[in-house]
């Protein structure tokens, strides 16, 4: 057997910091990283200098495409006050501030530094629908955009995949769908803020203002069942199971473990940390599971020393309704195609045994592709430091959290194991 | 076989011959589609090229409503979606393509593990010319 993987000393987290997620007219990438960096020092409880900043590490997809900008680094580097100190940008596709929080953790772990900046942005909503598909599918593989491949469609195969081995339906996804609308309210930076109750009425009140025939669902499944309330993107995948178009930026603050308690009397601590590479639909070995995210989960459980029992909720990456489904699995929290009886049964609800996406996920909080990785550990900070106010899961003393992050179609996936001590 | 690299450019060369090539590893057999000029089980990089027979079934698909670029000049949008797919060869690797003949409006009418026939859709001429993957059912 392999020896264990360990840090060669500990690294903590003690400050994080969102921007609110959404479509801003009057904000852009710098200003959004602005808001971020405000709330971390904020955050901070017995408070930071932000000029003892060794480094900064961010994520970013490409903002190349979305705002014909590169080269993010030392501009928010700058933005912030850490240059003329190093900045180093990561880029894994909707995993680059994963990767970003993965190269800090590993530039303390090494002595190097004690203290940095981790964090990512990303600016989509100044694109058509059209032109974001269009970047987004950079992401893929080679042979995949060749052929028309986009995003969502490459998680309708694999939900065609998924269905036709293991006999589940769309039917299974909408379950995922409505219990991400039912936590986003209870977060007050989520970028959809409305149950699916909530859009069924408001779009009932639209049809009676403009004197149009005022549409019926009988619940949820039915409007979800509805073309023309719910069209299709990518077959299966339809509107209400992807996640919207966003801008938004996410930081954490990162030091050394033995000097953590200089800022706080609550850090958490980087218990598991893994990553692993996907290889493509062609030569994936099976279509109902990423081979990237088990080799993540791999090497941060056997880091850790933990088991997926162990983790008492997780934020996992469903950028498609499809994706949550895939992930639960390939993180060993349910079997492989038990995952979708799992979710119908409630144990991923936020009062289930095993809470997933307790912040409304990607698909309500908002996906600014950059800035995802660390949005999510930032839910699993505030989860664990008991500060998630009425999306908190109850009647748990929560000591361990974790976050997936996925890239591409599968190309780049992470696993995080956040403790508190 | 005649001498052409192992790569992404001549695997589209030969598309634009109407032929889907794979790359055999010389030393442990291992087939790949699209080619690689080195073998990532033992190594060896001594490939040979294979003809792939063109026959396979529909591993996974899906229908696309809001295409790239490239498919929007193909004419496909919310109206009139695409079909793509992973096509597992009958010699056993995959290969991502248009699925053509299939009614991308009525997706359940698409099934997986349906057989399935190589096709090639050229655009272009002369030096412009290119080529998509594409099969159809049998």
């Amino acid at each position: 057997m392999k020896k264990q993987k360990k840090l060669s000393r500990g690294v903590a987290v003690v400050g994080a910091g969102m921007s609110n997620f959404g479509m801003f007219k009057n904000k852009d990438s710098k200003d959004l990283f602005v808001d971020a960096f405000n709330e971390m020092i904020s955050s901070v409880d017995k408070g930071v200098d932000p000029n003892e900043i060794e480094a900064l590490y961010l994520g970013n997809f490409t903002n190349d495409f979305f705002v014909h900008q590169g080269h993010w680094g030392p501009i928010i580097s700058d933005l912030v006050g850490i240059a003329p100190k190093p900045s180093t940008r990561t880029e894994g596709a909707c995993a680059s501030s994963a990767l970003a929080f993965r190269e800090g953790v590993f530039a303390i772990a090494s002595g190097f530094y004690d203290m940095v900046l981790v964090g990512g942005v990303e600016e989509m909503s100044k694109c058509t629908t059209e032109e974001v598909a269009e970047g987004l599918a950079l992401g893929t593989y080679p042979y995949e955009g060749n052929v028309g491949f986009t995003f969502p469609g490459v998680f309708g195969v694999l939900a065609t995949a998924y269905f036709a081995k293991y006999g589940a339906s769309h039917e299974d996804l909408m379950n995922i769908t409505i219990k991400s609308h039912e936590t986003a309210p209870l977060n007050p930076k989520a970028q959809i803020k409305l149950t699916i109750r909530d859009i069924m009425r408001n779009k009932m009140v639209k049809a009676e203002k403009q004197g149009k025939p005022v549409p019926q669902w009988e619940d949820e499944k039915a409007f979800l069942r509805d073309p023309a309330a719910n069209p299709v993107v990518a077959w299966p995948m339809k509107l209400f199971d992807c996640c919207p178009i966003s801008d938004g930026a996410s930081c954490m603050l990162l030091v050394a473990e033995d000097i953590a308690r200089n800022f706080t009397d609550d850090p958490l601590y980087v218990k598991g940390i893994g990553q692993g590479s996907g290889r493509g639909l062609h030569a994936a070995g099976d279509l109902t599971s990423m081979e990237a995210t088990k080799n993540a989960a791999h090497e941060a459980y056997n880091m850790s020393g933990l088991t997926p029992a162990d983790i008492q909720f997780s934020e996992v990456h469903d950028c498609f309704s499809m994706a949550e489904l895939l992930h639960i699995e390939d993180l060993g929290f349910f079997k492989p195609g038990e995952g979708y009886k799992a979710i119908a049964e409630g144990l991923t609800k936020r009062d289930g045994s095993k809470p997933i996406n307790t912040s409304g996920g990607l698909k309500c909080k908002g996906h600014p592709v950059g800035a995802t990785g660390v949005g999510q550990l930032i839910e699993v900070w505030k989860q664990l430091r008991n500060e998630a106010g009425k999306r908190q899961i109850p009647n748990k003393d929560l000591r361990i959290g974790a976050a997936h992050n996925l890239g591409g179609t599968g190309g780049t996936c992470t696993f995080t194991i956040l403790e508190r001590r | 076989m005649e001498e052409r690299t192992f790569s992404d450019i001549s695997f589209r060369q030969y598309l634009n011959e109407d032929k889907l090539m794979g790359s055999r590893c010389k030393k442990c057999g291992a087939l790949y589609t699209p080619p690689r000029s080195l073998c990532i089980k033992c190594y060896g990089s001594e490939m040979e090229w294979v003809k792939m027979k063109g026959t396979g079934r529909l591993a996974a698909f899906t229908c696309i409503t809001v295409g790239p670029k490239l498919m929007i000049d193909e004419g496909f949008n919310r109206t009139n979606p695409y079909c793509v797919g992973v096509v597992e060869l009958d010699e056993g690797t995959r290969v991502d393509a248009r699925i053509e003949g299939v009614d991308a409006r009525n997706p359940e009418t698409i099934k997986v593990g349906m057989p399935l026939h190589v096709d090639y859709l050229h655009r272009e001429e002369g030096a412009n010319l290119t080529t998509f993957l594409a099969f159809k059912p049998v």
